[in-house]
C-alpha cells in the first residue's frame, strides 16, 4: 500500500474519490472570503461604533434637557429611554453598512469576474448564493446584537445619572432591542438580492440607499394609502418595532402595526434571497 | 487494479509527482493513454463538444462546433480574436448556456457537478480574482468550497512559485503573477482535465518556458490539457493537437504537424552579399523574391524554386551564398491562410 501511494495517482481518479459535496464547506468558504477583505472589518467597526455613538449622543441630549422636562416626562416609565437606546440616525448607518456588505458579497464577485472562478469551482450556483446568505445572516446577526446591546447599555448608563432608565423587563423593550439587532441581517440580505440583480457594486449600493433610505420618505403617515406604502419598507418597520408605545390610528395618522412590521422583517430578506438564487441560476455568468 | 491505485491518499501534484513525471511519461508511451483512465470508462478526461451554438441576438458567436479533446495530449485551441474561443470554453464550463448543442467533460455536463475543482481546473482570465484578497485566502476559500485540504494551497502556491507572495493582496500582482495564481487555482483540485484561456499573456520569457514544461508534464501524466491562444507560434512549441476555429466555426481539428503541412506556400531563405545579382537571376528563372530579415542583412525569401535549383543557379552565376535554408511552412502561415476569410476585425488591407 505504501509503495502504491507514492506513485502518481491516475489523473482521472480525482473524479472518483471526491468527497461528498457539503453545504457547510461552502459556508466556510464564503466566511473565508468575507473575513479576508479589509473593507469587511472597517465596515463592521463603523457599523458598531456609529449606533453606539448615536445612542450616547441621544441619551446625553435627554440628560442635559432633563431639568427642563415637565413632571409627565420625568415620571416613570421613561419611554424616551428606548428611543435613546436605538436611535434611527445611528441604525440607518447599520442598515446601509450591512446592506452594502451584502450587496458587495454578490456584486463584488461580478465586478472582479471572480464569480466565474467561483462558478467553475462550484457549478451549483444556487448553493453559492445560499451560502453567502447564511454567512451574511450569521455575521450581521452577531454584529447587530453587539450594536443593540451596546447602544442600550450606553444609553442606560448615561440616563442612570437622572434615574431615567427603562429596564429590559419592561414590556416591549426586549422586542425593540431585537428589532434594532436584526435590522442588520435583514438589510444585508436585501443588499445581497440587489447585488445579484444589478451585479455592479456602485449601482447596487445606490439602489440599496434609494430603497432603504430615500423611497420611504416620499410617503407620509397621514393618508391611508400613503402610509400603506410607507409601512412596506424596512425603515418604517424598524421605527415601529423599536417603539414601545405609539398613538392609535386615527384620521391623519396611520401608524404601522407590529405584525405588519414583523412581516416586513421576514418577507424582504426571503424574497431577496429567492430572487438572487433564481436570477443567478438562470443567467449566464 | 484501478481501485487499489485510487484507494490510497492522494499525492497530488507535488514534488514527488515531479520526480515521477518521467517514469509516468515512459509508462504512457508504452501503455498508451487509455491505460491512464481505468475504472472510469474510456472517456475519463475527454472533452466532447457537439454541435455547440451560441447566438446573441442575431449575432452568432459559436456556430455548430463539434470536436473532441483527448487525454494525454496538449490540445491547442486556436483562432483569431473574436473567433468564439472564450465563449466555447465558457459553455464547456457551464458558465454560458448554449443556444443549442452541448458539451461534456468525461461524459458529464460540467454544470451537473455540484463541485467542480476535482473534475476540471480552469484559468479563464487571470483577472478573475478579488484584488483585495491575498493569494492564499483566495485559494483557501476555493479549496474549502470543494472539500480540498488546506495544505493543497501551500502546495500549488509552491508549484507556481508564488510562496513568497502568498500573503500579499492580489491587486498588487503583475499580470504574470496573476496568471500563475490562475494556474494554481486550476491545479488546486488535481483534476484530470485542465483548460487555460491565453495563459501566457503577460508572462516573462522564464514564465513562458515554465508553463510550457508544466503543460507538457500535465499531459504526460495522462491529463487532458486544452489551451486557447491566438498565438500560433506558442502552439507550435506546446501543442500536440489543434482545434482551429474562425468566426465560431470549426476550421480544422488535427495534429499540429498535419496542420502546418497544409500551408501551400513553401519558401527558401537565401543570404548573400550579392543580393541584387541573385535577385535578377532568380526572377529570370521564374521565382518570386522578397527581401527578408533585418535591414542590412542580405536575406531573400524565395518562393517558386526549390533550394537545389537556387543553389545551382547561384553556382552557375558565381554568386556566393552565406545561407540556403528551406523553411518548412509555419503554423502561422497555415493559420493565416485558413482563417483569412474568417477574421473578425480585419486591419486595413486583406493581404
Amino acid at each position: 500500500m505504501s509503495t502504491l501511494t507514492s506513485l502518481p495517482r491516475p489523473a482521472t481518479a480525482a473524479a472518483v474519490d471526491a468527497p461528498r459535496a457539503r453545504f457547510l464547506d461552502l459556508v466556510a468558504a464564503e466566511w473565508i472570503k468575507l473575513r479576508s477583505l479589509r473593507s469587511t472589518w472597517w465596515t463592521l467597526v463603523v457599523a458598531v461604533l456609529v449606533p453606539w455613538g448615536a445612542a450616547a449622543a441621544a441619551a446625553t441630549a435627554d440628560y442635559d434637557n432633563w431639568p427642563n422636562y415637565g413632571p409627565r416626562e420625568q415620571a416613570a416609565p421613561h419611554l424616551f429611554a428606548v428611543h435613546d437606546s436605538f436611535p434611527l440616525e445611528g441604525y440607518l448607518v447599520v442598515m446601509l453598512a450591512s446592506g452594502a456588505l451584502g450587496a458587495l458579497a454578490m456584486a463584488g464577485e461580478y465586478g472582479s469576474g471572480l464569480i466565474r472562478t467561483t462558478t467553475v469551482a462550484v457549478p451549483a450556483r444556487g448553493s453559492v448564493v445560499l451560502a453567502k446568505a447564511v454567512v451574511q445572516t450569521v455575521a450581521w446577526t452577531v454584529v447587530g446584537w453587539i450594536c443593540a446591546v451596546g447602544s442600550y447599555l450606553i444609553a442606560q448608563a448615561i440616563l442612570s445619572g437622572r434615574h431615567a432608565t427603562i429596564p429590559l423587563s419592561y414590556d416591549g423593550v426586549l422586542r425593540a432591542m431585537a428589532a434594532a439587532a436584526m435590522v442588520a441581517p435583514v438589510c444585508a440580505l436585501i443588499g445581497l438580492g440587489i447585488g445579484a440583480l444589478v451585479r455592479h457594486a456602485g449601482g447596487a449600493i445606490g439602489i440599496l440607499t434609494f430603497v432603504v433610505l430615500l423611497l420611504p420618505q416620499f410617503f407620509s403617515q397621514n393618508k391611508q394609502w400613503s402610509s400603506d406604502i410607507r409601512h412596506v419598507f424596512p425603515i418604517s418597520a424598524f421605527g415601529r418595532l423599536t417603539e414601545i408605545w405609539t398613538a392609535p390610528a386615527h384620521p391623519g395618522f396611520y401608524p404601522a402595526t407590529l405584525t405588519g412590521s414583523t412581516l416586513v422583517y421576514l418577507i424582504w430578506p426571503v424574497v431577496s434571497v429567492a430572487a438572487a438564487v433564481w436570477i443567478v441560476r438562470r443567467r449566464d455568468v | 487494479m484501478a481501485s487499489s491505485l485510487t484507494a490510497g491518499p492522494r499525492p497530488g501534484i507535488d514534488l514527488r509527482a515531479y520526480a515521477c513525471g518521467l517514469v509516468r511519461a515512459a509508462r504512457v508511451a508504452v501503455a498508451g493513454p487509455m491505460r491512464m483512465t481505468p475504472g472510469d470508462g474510456h472517456r475519463g478526461g475527454m472533452i466532447e463538444v457537439h454541435e455547440l451554438t451560441k447566438r446573441y441576438g442575431d449575432k452568432t458567436a459559436v456556430d455548430g462546433l463539434t470536436f473532441t479533446v483527448r487525454p494525454g495530449q496538449v490540445t491547442g485551441f486556436l483562432g483569431p480574436n473574436g473567433a468564439g474561443k472564450t465563449t466555447t470554453l465558457r459553455m464547456i464550463l457551464g458558465l454560458d448556456t448554449p443556444t443549442s448543442g452541448g458539451a461534456t467533460v468525461g461524459g458529464v455536463r460540467f454544470a451537473d457537478h455540484s463541485r467542480g475543482l476535482r473534475h476540471v481546473g480552469a484559468l479563464l482570465d487571470a483577472h478573475h480574482v478579488h484584488p483585495g484578497r491575498s493569494a492564499e485566502a483566495h485559494l483557501r476559500a476555493l479549496a474549502r468550497s470543494n472539500g480540498i485540504p488546506a495544505r493543497r494551497v501551500g502546495e500549488v502556491l509552491e508549484e507556481v512559485g508564488l510562496t513568497e507572495a502568498a500573503r500579499r493582496r492580489v491587486g498588487g500582482f503583475s499580470l504574470g503573477m496573476k496568471q500563475r495564481l490562475g494556474i494554481a487555482t486550476a491545479l488546486l483540485g488535481d483534476p484530470p482535465v485542465l483548460m487555460f484561456d491565453e495563459p501566457i499573456n503577460g508572462m516573462d520569457p522564464e514564465g513562458v518556458m515554465w508553463v510550457r514544461r508544466l503543460f507538457r508534464r500535465l499531459a504526460s501524466e495522462g491529463r487532458t490539457v486544452f489551451l486557447s491562444s491566438h498565438l500560433m507560434t506558442e502552439m507550435e512549441n506546446t501543442a500536440d493537437q489543434l482545434v482551429v476555429i474562425g468566426r465560431g466555426r470549426l476550421v480544422a481539428a488535427e495534429p499540429v504537424r498535419d496542420f502546418a503541412a497544409r500551408s501551400t506556400r513553401r519558401s527558401v531563405l537565401v543570404r548573400t552579399p550579392q543580393a541584387a545579382e541573385l535577385t535578377a537571376v532568380l526572377l529570370a528563372a521564374g521565382a518570386e523574391v522578397e527581401p527578408d530579415g533585418h535591414a542590412g542583412s542580405e536575406g531573400l525569401s524565395v518562393t517558386g524554386l526549390p533550394a537545389e535549383r537556387i543553389g545551382a543557379l547561384a553556382f552557375d552565376n558565381r554568386v556566393m551564398l552565406h545561407e540556403l535554408t528551406t523553411r518548412s511552412a509555419s503554423l502561422e502561415e497555415a493559420f493565416m491562410e485558413l482563417t483569412a476569410d474568417s477574421v473578425e476585425y480585419l486591419a486595413g488591407q486583406s493581404r
